[in-house]
């Protein structure tokens, strides 16, 4: 490991981990503190899922960045940290690079959650905002017929963007049953702004047919998905579609601060109310520090771009506002949480691990993540467990096994300039 | 925006600029990028860089994570 850190490094006073609202909220907040920050993100460009593609009509945190002097990189993937160094390794096409921090800011957002079942693995089933993801960066979708199904409020908004692009969204299956949904709906007369957004939206979820109480048993197709077969209580039944978008609400991406050593608790990083890890600066906010949606992140962006400017007050101002969005965030929580049922969907030859095909029959010869992993292969491919961990966790109760760098797949070339002190600039 | 052209299993596709290469395998009716280790058919399904299910080899460079890059003038794209 120490070889890794010998070469020439570049140095920021803050340097945030994604460029997603919470990611650009800091580095805003930060920088109008006279800060120098560096914001890095993995994709082509800042707004992370949310808000992909965006720019300052979507939010006016675009425009902000724009303005701040904050240094953004994007095509930038952070494979390994070293808090007791304070330096990270930063992968580009171009190579690998060293950068130091004085203060971190962990803002990895979160991935879609996936429950295994038969046909999950067939091409062109994909996540809720995978397949909007996709659209949104070209994917041209007009006249297929798409399924939507999964859990929560992500369902409806992309549902209404799929129909806006022209595509013919045969239903959406909402696993939560009517009266979870119904509370749900009261307790929304707390947030009216979210209530427009939830159940408003906009007219193009008009008379389209949402079904609660309702998912996917099994996808079916030659080579790709042709077929689906629903069930929402005793009633079974198939339909055609060209797309299934398909997810059960979000799972924190913590890999990076798992890796540095921060404190997970709820399979999110703990922090205190100033955005602080277990760890002397390092910081989290937005999804990585516990599901909560935008307005969560972008106040937990600016509360950790004021603490780690020493700007306290500011950020104490924000922490009421924040309490409230939590709020919401949790109602969410408990509304749309996965049922039992989904725990069987997957029979004996479903594939649980996509990277490694490891099949649920295999899983259930492991007593653990780190059996699983040793005997079975499980999680050892190249998305390292990111989608079959958290699905392992629901299936099996088992917790992820210790993490190890890189944290992303990177070339062997990469680690021999590292190695060999050929990083810098 | 600028059109940007590009071959997608040997065949020339035209996308927008700022097209990732992921929409553009798909925009042409592919739908199996890569195969899995037991040879099933895959493709995308995180749309954001972590599943790993999108590679494909871009001008001669496998397990390129084809929703993560954007389409280049001229790129050779191949799936299996």
């Amino acid at each position: 490991m120490p070889a890794w850190y010998e070469g020439d490094h570049a140095l920021s006073e803050i340097v945030i981990v994604g460029g997603g609202p919470a990611g650009m909220a800091a580095g805003v907040t930060a920088a109008g503190c006279g800060r120098q920050v560096t914001l890095l993100d993995d994709n082509p460009s800042v707004g992370g899922q949310i808000w992909r593609g965006g720019n300052s009509e979507t939010s006016p945190w675009f425009e902000k960045l724009a303005q701040s002097g904050v240094a953004v990189q994007t095509g930038s993937r952070v494979i390994s940290a070293d808090a007791v160094k304070r330096r990270l390794l930063v992968e580009r096409n171009a190579g690998v690079e060293e950068l130091r921090y004085s203060k971190l800011i962990l803002a990895t957002g979160a991935g879609e959650f996936f429950i295994p079942f038969p046909g999950w693995t067939l091409p062109n089933v994909m996540g809720v905002g995978g397949l909007q993801a996709l659209v949104k960066s070209g994917l041209w979708i007009a006249g297929k017929r798409i399924i939507v199904a999964g859990s929560g409020p992500l369902l409806l908004a992309v549902a209404a963007y799929l129909r806006k692009c022209g595509a013919t969204v045969v239903l959406i299956a909402e696993q939560a049953d009517a009266r979870a949904l119904g509370a749900f709906g009261l307790s929304l007369a707390a947030h009216p702004s979210k209530l427009w957004q939830a159940i408003g939206l906009n007219p193009f979820i008009r008379g389209m047919r949402y079904l609660s109480g309702c998912w996917i048993e099994r996808a079916n197709g030659l080579g790709k998905v042709e077929r689906v077969v629903l069930r929402r209580g005793q009633k079974v039944w198939e339909e055609h579609c060209d797309y299934v978008a398909n997810a059960y609400g979000f799972v924190s991406n913590t890999e990076l601060a798992d890796l540095m050593g921060c404190e997970i608790e709820s399979a999110a990083v703990k922090v205190d109310k100033y955005q602080k890890s277990s760890l002397e600066d390092v910081y989290c906010a937005g999804e990585t520090a516990g599901v909560g949606g935008v307005d969560t992140a972008v106040l937990e962006g600016q509360v950790a771009g004021y603490s780690t400017s020493g700007r306290f007050r500011e950020a104490d101002n924000l922490l009421g506002t924040l309490r409230r969005a939590r709020s919401f965030a949790a109602r969410l929580d408990v509304t749309f949480k996965p049922r039992n049922e989904l725990r069987s969907l997957a029979g004996p030859e479903t594939i649980v691990c996509r990277c490694e095909d490891v099949t649920l029959e295999r899983l259930k010869c492991a007593d653990s993540w780190r059996s699983a992993k040793l005997h079975e292969r499980c999680g050892m491919g190249p998305c390292q467990g990111r989608i079959c961990g958290p699905a392992v966790r629901f299936l099996f109760g088992w917790e992820p096994a210790s993490i190890r760098q890189p944290v992303f797949p990177t070339k062997v070339a990469n680690l021999i300039r590292v190695e060999s002190g050929k990083v810098g600039r | 925006m600028r059109d940007v052209a590009l071959t997608v299993n040997g065949v020339t596709v035209t996308v927008t600029e700022g097209t990732t290469v992921a929409a553009a395998i798909l925009t042409t009716g592919v739908a199996t990028f890569r195969r899995s280790v037991s040879g099933e058919p895959r493709g995308p399904v995180c749309g954001m860089g972590i599943c790993y299910e999108c590679r494909v080899t871009i001008d001669g460079q496998s397990h390129a994570r084809s929703c993560q890059i954007l389409c280049q003038p001229g790129m050779k794209v191949t799936t299996l």
